[in-house]
């Protein structure tokens, strides 16, 4: 074996540490104006602190980044089951048409007039959303699903207060994320948690017994979150709207609906996209994201603004709504996000999205129907575009556990699906293919977890060190509290 | 377009093997009378050329700051974009990696944010800063419902001379959560009335909520405001231009609590106003109530170097409804471009881009003003960005200045009645004084 102690890791040495230059790498061009007095014209607060930036040349920046890169496991490196996070492949051409300068080099400021062609993509994109969610109103604006229920739940405030109607609590299930409380905490609403029934979905009868007039809304994730359509829907949204409640759909799970069932005729007021998981745009390592809510007639006027409205002589213009609660963020949304899904969009068609879901579907009733018999399946019913196994088996007979199990799997180059989630399922491993990985990619992921089964009970070390290969193996996240370190120190 | 590589045949066989014979019984568990029986109507399935042709016409239609020379500012600028922002944010190992959750094979992303947070610290002056929010109007609402959990008190102070935008959405963000805002008008300098800041402050006051340089580009005395805001028990949440960080102290040497910002300017394209990013920094005593992720170094099991997210139980996958905020995404591909700008310029780099802005918008401002068709409104002291009165109309102005390739500025009577005949100007590195020349004496020629 060659000596490889002079090799460089491919982590862990920052860019602060990195090379000796006083240069950065690209220059200011020389000054063509007349210099003007810092320490005058801003007013005595000119900075006095040192900026310790890193000194590095483009070069070096080049094979810092990829040798981070290559530390990374992205949807290129290979098959990323994340259960409710939709990991679809990023179609190369979205990355292109968001790049030109007629949407990425646009002020928000300018003219209408000059930038007819994003306000049309915007109208467009409006429009297919609210074709998909049976919804008839949508507001681009908001950054993210998060930033999507929130914003919606101020539309129902607003509404319930327009109406004289002071109410002070939202309906949760206990599947369901952990964004779905927290929004309603930064809504001024009290968070009232209702339990699963034995099938995974609302249990119907404490639903009635928590709804009264001081319910604002539930909010149900539908598909909810084990992957299961609930069978009574129907009934859970007449039942909230008796109470004069408003019904909130998390949008998370849309890539198994598309065109198969839109979630205002099922009753839903409003809901909110992720068009990083539904429609295509990458994640990010963490984001952008963008989420967009389409809400029903009686919401449409407390829309977060501006939104994109048709004009009588054809232009698009920005428009606030009536009783618009505001602005949930500067300008109109991550826009740069939006041309990407626009893309998408126009790239399938309608027939082409439900096309979408249908695969999605079939796909991951594929790999649970291959997998039931080897892992615990604990609601063992059709489910939508994903499932949840349990690792309950392999820890109660073999000690491991299902942290063990998802790690072993990078070992085979394959991502970890979601764990621990749903937190109603013990030892959860929550699948989601999405429909654009083959079927020999499904049949070598069903490979890699029958021989994992195997090894959890023939060699359950091997599991415990899992994983073998990777850049760094498992981390000291205790440390990490215990002593913080959250930036670099510059030597002065 | 179909993304889909599942052939007729495999999905026959996955149709057998789940022991059915049409995809649509998988959908028998929605309700007969609800389910959707046509076909979606979305135009499209064009082929890549098609798609390719219909994108490159909508974007044609829009004029743009690659062909028209911009004075647009208020938030979102037109900076230099070194080519190797782009190079490194379009590797396929970054941009379709999800959030880092899973360490192991996620070092690229995390050393790449902690690098992002201590690049904001060194702007900032603040201890600790986190992996990003949405944009800097969030960044402020999160740092103002920080202050907020810190202080255990409800009122927000809010100084007029903030963007309209971020003043509009933290007004939404506490309508709805229940907190009070007081808004303190501006002076005569275009910055906060600090006469009016002294009696607005309260032994309810949470935070005061400024910005420097503010929306009219007055530089606020900061220093003074720090230590009102001290002496009334609140916080200051200090929104700040992150290249003008190059030539202005860290706020944090000020003694702000809170820093918050727009990172756009840092490497990411204007885009119609999104995606940039949110950045929020502060002092270490306070992280337990910050907002967002935030990625720490530590050790694996064989003693190796190696990043993590850290401080988890803030956030809502672990806490719910006793988040500090309900954020998930954030911006986490535009913080990685601020880090690979920030290393591109370099310290030398910011503060000369930074003196180049500065220089030339002072240039612009002189030379408006001797045209005699401009006049001071506000004297503050101003950095890269400055509002002027117009002796015209201003709108009619600015369709002249269009045609002749010229986006001339922000007309703030736009935007407000009170501020009719004011333009507010931003001027960047980019700008040559042969454009600088040529505005002055187009728009003195109307």
């Amino acid at each position: 074996m060659s000596d490889t102690s002079l090799r460089e890791p491919l982590t862990g040495t920052t860019i602060f540490e990195l090379g000796s230059s006083d240069l950065g790498c690209v220059e200011a061009p020389a000054p063509d104006v007349p210099e003007v007095d810092l320490d005058v014209v801003l007013g005595g607060q000119r900075r006095t602190r040192t900026l310790g930036l890193p000194h590095v040349s483009e070069v070096d920046i080049a094979r810092h980044y990829e040798r981070l890169g290559s530390a990374n496991f992205g949807l290129d490196t290979g098959f990323y089951p994340l259960g409710s996070c939709t990991m679809k492949y990023n179609p190369r051409i979205d990355e292109r048409t968001c790049r030109l300068p007629g949407f990425a080099q646009t002020h928000p400021y300018q003219p209408e007039s000059t930038v007819q062609g994003v306000l049309e993509l915007m109208i467009g994109l409006q429009d297919a959303l609210a074709e998909i969610a049976g919804l008839p109103a949508v507001s681009l604006q908001p950054a993210a699903g998060a930033h999507g229920e929130l914003s919606s739940l101020m539309c129902i405030r607003a509404y319930h207060t327009a109406h004289g109607d002071a109410r002070t609590r939202v309906i949760i299930p206990d599947s369901a994320h952990g964004t779905n409380p927290a929004s309603v905490a930064m809504c001024g609403y009290k968070v009232t948690t209702i339990p699963s029934d034995a099938n995974g979905g609302v249990d119907v009868d404490a639903l009635r017994a928590a709804l009264d007039t001081d319910v604002a809304a539930l909010m149900l994730t539908n598909p909810n979150t084990l992957g299961l359509f609930d069978p009574n829907i129907l009934a859970i949204t007449q039942a909230v709207h008796e109470v004069g409640a408003l019904a909130y759909c998390d949008g998370a799970n849309m890539n198994a609906i598309m065109g198969k069932v839109r979630p205002g005729d099922l009753g839903f007021d409003a809901m909110h996209f992720n068009l990083h998981k539904t429609f295509s745009t990458p994640h990010g390592g963490g984001g952008p994201g963008s989420g967009p809510i389409a809400v029903s007639d009686a919401l449409a006027a407390f829309l977060p603004g501006p939104v994109a409205v048709r004009t009588k002589d054809g232009a698009v213009t920005l428009h606030k709504p009536e009783h618009s609660i505001g602005r949930v963020r500067s300008f109109y949304g991550n826009v740069g996000v939006m041309v990407r899904a626009y893309t998408y969009v126009r790239a399938l068609g309608g027939a082409g999205l439900q096309d979408a879901s249908e695969q999605a579907v079939l796909s991951a009733n594929y790999l649970k129907e291959r997998l039931k018999d080897v892992y615990d399946l604990p609601f063992d019913q059709t489910c939508m575009h994903e499932f949840v196994l349990s690792g309950h088996r392999q820890r109660k007979e073999y000690g491991v556990h299902t942290l063990d199990i998802v790690k072993r799997l990078l070992d085979f180059g394959i991502h970890p699906p979601t764990i621990y989630f749903p937190l109603i399922v013990d030892e959860a491993i929550m699948i989601e293919p999405t429909e654009t990985e083959s079927k020999a990619t499904l049949d070598r992921f069903v490979d890699v977890m029958v021989r994992i089964a195997d090894e959890a009970r023939t060699q359950p070390e091997l599991l415990h060190d899992a994983p073998h290969d990777t850049p760094v193996r498992r981390l000291d996240e205790a440390k990490a509290v215990r002593e913080p370190d959250f930036a670099y120190k510059p030597q002065a | 377009m179909r993304f889909v590589p599942v052939s007729g045949l495999d999905r026959e066989q996955m149709l057998a093997t789940i022991g059915i014979k049409d995809v649509d019984e998988l959908f028998s568990v929605v309700p007969q009378a609800v389910r959707y029986q046509d076909t979606l109507d979305i135009p499209g399935d064009l082929s890549e050329i098609e798609l390719s042709a219909h994108l490159e016409d909508l974007a044609g239609r829009d004029a743009h700051c690659g062909s028209l020379v911009s004075f647009l500012g208020a938030g979102c600028y037109d900076h230099y974009i070194p080519a190797v922002v782009d190079a490194m944010i379009s590797k396929p190992a970054f941009f379709t990696a999800y959030t880092p959750y899973q360490p192991e094979v996620s070092q690229g992303t995390l050393q790449a944010i902690y690098e992002f947070q201590s690049m904001m610290c060194e702007l900032t002056g603040a201890d600790v800063a986190n992996a990003s929010m949405y944009d800097g109007a969030t960044a402020m609402v999160e740092g103002a419902l920080m202050a907020s959990r810190v202080t255990r008190r409800g009122t927000f102070v809010i100084s007029a001379a903030v963007h309209p935008e971020w003043r509009a959405t933290l007004q939404t963000y506490a309508d709805a959560g229940g907190h009070d805002i007081v808004e303190v008008p501006c002076s005569s300098a275009g910055t906060t009335d600090l006469v009016a800041l002294a009696e607005a402050l309260g032994s309810d006051t949470a935070a005061v909520v400024m910005a420097s340089p503010g929306f009219y580009g007055g530089i606020e005395d900061v220093s003074e405001v720090v230590r009102m805001s001290h002496d009334a028990g609140a916080l200051l949440v200090l929104g700040v231009n992150p290249i003008l960080l190059g030539v202005l102290e860290a706020p944090a040497l000020l003694g702000v609590d809170i820093i918050v910002g727009e990172g756009q300017p840092l490497g990411s394209p204007m885009s119609f106003g999104g995606p940039g990013f949110g950045f929020f920094g502060c002092d270490k005593r306070f992280v337990r109530s910050m907002p967002g992720r935030i990625v720490g170094r530590t050790i694996d099991v064989d003693g190796k170097t190696g990043f993590v997210l850290t401080m988890a139980t803030r956030e809502q996958h672990i806490r719910r409804e006793k988040a500090t905020s309900n954020i998930c995404s954030n911006q986490g591909l535009n913080a990685l471009a601020a880090g690979v700008y920030l290393t591109a310029v370099g310290a030398r780099g910011l503060s000369g881009i930074a003196e180049a802005c500065v220089a030339k918008a002072h240039y612009l401002h002189d030379g408006l003003l001797a045209t005699g068709r401009f006049s001071v409104v506000f004297d503050a002291p101003f950095a890269h960005e400055f509002t002027l009165r117009y002796d015209g109309d201003v709108p009619a102005m600015q369709r002249s200045m269009l045609d002749a390739g010229f986006l001339a500025g922000l007309d703030l009577g736009s935007l407000d009645a009170a501020n009719v005949g004011l333009v507010l100007f931003a001027v960047t590195e980019k700008r040559t004084r042969a454009q600088l020349d040529r505005f002055i004496e187009e728009v003195s020629s109307l």
